[in-house]
């Protein structure tokens, strides 16, 4: 940890609508050049925990401090300083690729002749050079998402939000999108996004919390979350039909936990090659695969669901 | 207002592209009706009695003027602002940045202001090329539509950011809108109506800003009847303003 300030600093931090509690009393730090992850099902208050970082949602009760100002005060000084990829796109559809960023930069007060250049610049960054003076209209949802990052970087923010930065996006636009925030991050770019895609979480964040109803579940590293909520693999057997009741016990210490869904069992252990051959003779699956511990191994013990719902 | 001038960009911007043919029509617009009026209707309204002291387009042109400004008023503000909320959701952009509430309403105001302006600054060359301005206190009538744009853009744009459904506006124009152009003494005094009806006709900001156009266009300017005018619009447009400024801030930051 770094010894400055936090750049984000939150303390009992609640944001109610109505007699809804969206998000119920967190708290939470992100420290400068980190990449800062909010991961939880749709409902579990990252979006709206975003939307009080991003001072565009009143604060209920508690404390929150953005670049060591308050959001209530200072939204306006706040938001000059912060880029924001929000859910859903907030581009222009009439107007080109480029004046798409040009206009947004130029709510930020920067000159024309610096926005030309910088403009330049950020469509290299994202790739659609090519596309610049073409009509936002017709692009794929990959280049919508990256114009949005693109023009989120014209006023050379401290700190980038992105709430759910690749929902909606095809497997291949993903990744291209994830290759880019991992420059930014190499850049120093403090990123601070929330996801409910756990590989999203593990290929990006330095750390994370998990959120669920509104409060938050664990905080850590990917690594260190699966560490202590998981074991080091997990053996995943599949069944035509209906699982088979089975419990840890079974396996004598070679298996930590179980995990039965529908249509696969989940077996928890620190050697997964050691146990299929046991697994075989006990179950009998239609099939075996041994993979390494993710983050929703970790979600499936928090809250006992997979995070799709 | 530095700010304000920062979303008045956004919507000139897009504007570019869309000048040719909103110039054409406010130049088209006005030349139909006067000629409709002026010379097809009027021609009959003339021959009568002639109780209105001035030809009837003379007497009917300063109130497509005011009327004017308060339809691309209404127009501007009801749409553009839902779209701007809703779909497009460009203020969420620009609220991202450090532009504030008020300085979105502000340059929404403003472009609003600018597309009355220039429809009422060719409606006004028309109209004196078809004689209808008798006094140079007309040049007067031109901010005055621009005030009546406000008057009537500001509380719309209030429902425009407040409004689930665009069903809103069809309501609107509907039973707002249209009867106001009917029967706020455009095409006929307010005193032929019956007394109900024209106490509620007083009521309307475009009686005012009709009655206002047309003393100015007509040189029939008396200070303390025109300074009434003035101040019932802009009334209407301060509480208008207000009005926006609450729906804005509940519909964009919650």
């Amino acid at each position: 940890m770094s010894a400055e300030a936090p750049l984000i600093h939150a303390r009992g931090l609640v944001k109610t609508f109505g007699g809804l509690t969206a998000v119920d009393a967190i708290d939470f730090d992100v420290q400068k050049g980190e990449a800062f992850g909010f991961l939880g099902p749709n409902g579990a208050g990252k979006s709206s925990t975003m939307r009080m970082i991003g001072c565009v949602s009143p604060v209920t009760a508690g404390t929150l401090s953005i670049l060591g100002l308050d959001p209530g005060r200072d939204g306006p000084a706040i938001r000059s300083r912060l880029g924001v990829v929000p859910q859903l796109d907030t581009l222009d559809n009439e107007l080109t690729v480029r004046e798409n960023v040009i206009i947004y930069g130029r709510y930020f007060g920067l000159s024309r002749r610096e926005l030309r250049v910088r403009a330049d610049e950020l469509l290299e960054f994202v790739q659609l050079t090519e596309r610049a003076n073409d009509p936002v209209e017709p692009l794929s949802g990959g280049m919508k998402r990256r114009l949005t990052i693109a023009r989120s970087l014209v006023n050379e923010p401290d700190v980038l939000l992105l709430d759910e930065p690749t929902t909606g996006l095809d497997p291949q636009a993903r990744h291209v999108v994830w290759d880019r925030l991992f420059r930014l991050k190499q850049r120093g770019v403090t990123l601070v996004l929330t996801t409910h895609y756990m590989d999203e979480a593990e290929q990006l964040c330095d750390r994370l919390v998990i959120m669920d109803h509104g409060k938050i579940a664990e905080e850590g590293s990917p690594l260190e979350l699966i560490r202590r909520l998981s074991s080091r693999e997990v053996v995943e057997l599949r069944f035509a039909g209906e699982a088979p009741e089975i419990e840890a016990d079974a396996f004598g210490g070679q298996v930590s936990r179980v995990e039965v869904l529908p249509d696969r069992i989940l077996l928890y252990t620190d050697d997964g090659d050691a146990l299929v051959p046991v697994a075989h003779e006990r179950l009998g699956p239609d099939s075996v695969l041994v993979r390494r511990s993710t983050l929703e191994d970790v979600f499936l013990r928090l809250t006992g669901r997979t995070l799709v719902d | 207002m530095a700010l304000a001038f920062r979303a008045y960009e956004y919507w000139l911007l897009g504007y570019r592209r869309r000048w040719r043919g909103s110039v054409v029509s406010s130049l088209l617009n006005p030349v139909l009706y006067l000629t409709a009026l002026g010379v097809g209707l009027g021609k009959l309204v003339n021959k009568g009695s002639h109780p209105l002291g001035v030809s009837y387009v003379a007497y009917v042109a300063p109130a497509m003027l005011a009327a004017l400004g308060m339809q691309i008023a209404a127009f501007e503000s009801a749409w553009p602002v839902m779209a701007a909320i809703r779909w497009t959701r460009v203020y969420h952009a620009m609220l991202a940045t450090q532009l504030r509430v008020r300085d979105i309403l502000a340059g929404q105001l403003l472009y609003v202001l600018t597309r009355v302006g220039i429809a009422s600054g060719i409606y006004l060359v028309v109209l004196s090329a078809f004689g209808a301005l008798k006094s140079p206190w007309a040049i007067l009538a031109w901010p005055t539509t621009i005030l009546i744009g406000l008057a009537f853009g500001a509380p719309i744009a209030a429902l425009g950011a407040a409004a689930k459904k665009d069903s809103a506006f069809s309501a609107v124009f509907r039973f707002v809108i249209t009867p106001l152009f009917l029967f706020s003494g455009t095409f006929f005094p307010v005193t032929r109506l019956p007394v109900g009806l024209r106490l509620v006709a007083y009521a309307t900001p475009l009686w005012h800003g009709v009655d206002l156009c047309r003393r100015l266009t007509l040189g029939d300017v008396s200070l303390g009847i025109c300074l009434v005018h003035v101040a019932y619009l802009a009334a209407f447009a301060a509480v208008g303003v207000w009005l926006a400024l609450r729906s804005y801030t509940k519909a964009l930051v919650s």
